[in-house]
């Protein structure tokens, strides 16, 4: 009979003198000391680990993003300056005589930009005055170091810049050979430079950035050029080294060097 | 943790994912604004100057 059948269903095992069935049985609520500590400690090594992933993103890709933005604004109101002359598209004369020299304001003070052909006729990074890595290098510009020459003086003209993230100016440094043009326009000339010899030296040889460069201590009478940047890439166990004797400058008034008329510019 | 951080959370399910989101934005920007830009000098391969002693 039906009612039999309920009375029989109302004894079935989930009545509280029969065995509870599986689904229903309470889950333990505290779960041990240790098991609770080690599901802590776990979840801290996740969030570190995705900190530190976090921390490569921000260092590979966004220190770029935000000084080559940096760069492109720091370019233009340079260009705007009043004392900043604009060139005429046109190849102006090669002078050899004493060129002017940039004035050198406060660390990441912007006094110069740096044209190198071959790494495309668009390459132009901002050179700062100083090599602290918050003001200038960290910025995205190439920066001088305070107690060498000045572009165009006799003596050495010694820069630094990052081969890698913030901007790196210097990335591409191990394609310039021999024989190319480094160029440093300043607020009224463009001083050209031909790449003399690459070098890769240990972090400590200040004497790279000597007036007369390997020599230190020698009385320079020739205006040279030194790019300096780490090696190999992604690391700082080296620098590498690129120099440079000056060639020519030619005034802001008369052109430009030849090299960066092609394709318009 | 991240458990007790869920239940302390208001709102339903999708307000509380909406949150968490928020909440992981606020420390991805707190991280690129403060403190990485702190800690970059500290990395070994930021270095590329010539000095005395490096």
């Amino acid at each position: 009979m039906a009612t039999t059948d309920v009375d029989q269903l109302a004894e079935m095992p989930w009545q509280p003198d029969g065995e509870p069935p599986r689904r229903t049985r309470q889950r333990p609520r505290k779960r041990g000391f240790l098991a609770g500590l080690v599901g802590v400690v776990g979840e801290l090594m996740i969030t570190a680990g995705v900190l530190l992933g976090l921390f490569v993103v921000w260092q590979l890709w966004w220190t770029d993003v935000e000084a080559h933005g940096r760069q492109a604004q720091v370019l233009e109101e340079w260009d705007k300056q009043e004392n900043v002359i604009d060139a005429p598209a046109q190849e102006g004369e090669r002078r050899t005589d004493p060129p002017p020299l940039p004035q050198v304001g406060a660390e990441g003070d912007v006094m110069a930009t740096m044209r190198i052909p071959r790494l495309g006729v668009d390459y132009r990074v901002p050179i700062a005055h100083g090599v602290g890595l918050g003001n200038v290098l960290n910025q995205g510009y190439i920066g001088h170091y305070p107690d060498t020459q000045l572009p165009g003086e006799v003596g050495n003209f010694a820069t630094a810049a990052h081969r890698q993230s913030y901007g790196a100016p210097y990335r591409e440094i191990e394609q310039i050979v021999v024989g190319d043009s480094l160029i440093v326009e300043t607020t009224d000339a463009y001083l050209v430079y031909q790449v003399t010899g690459t070098e890769i030296v240990h972090p400590s040889q200040v004497e790279v950035i000597a007036p007369v460069p390997g020599e230190p201590g020698v009385a320079p009478t020739e205006r040279m050029i030194t790019l300096t940047t780490c090696h190999p890439l992604f690391s700082a166990a080296e620098r590498w080294i690129t120099y440079g004797e000056f060639q020519y400058w030619i005034d802001k008034n008369e052109g430009k060097p030849a090299e960066l008329l092609e394709e318009g510019r | 943790m991240y458990g007790a951080l869920w239940r302390v959370l208001p709102g339903p399910a999708w307000f509380r994912v909406i949150l968490l989101l928020v909440l992981a934005a606020a420390v991805v920007y707190v991280c690129f604004t403060w403190l990485f830009p702190e800690i970059a000098p500290y990395m070994p391969f930021n270095e590329t100057t010539i000095e005395e002693g490096a």
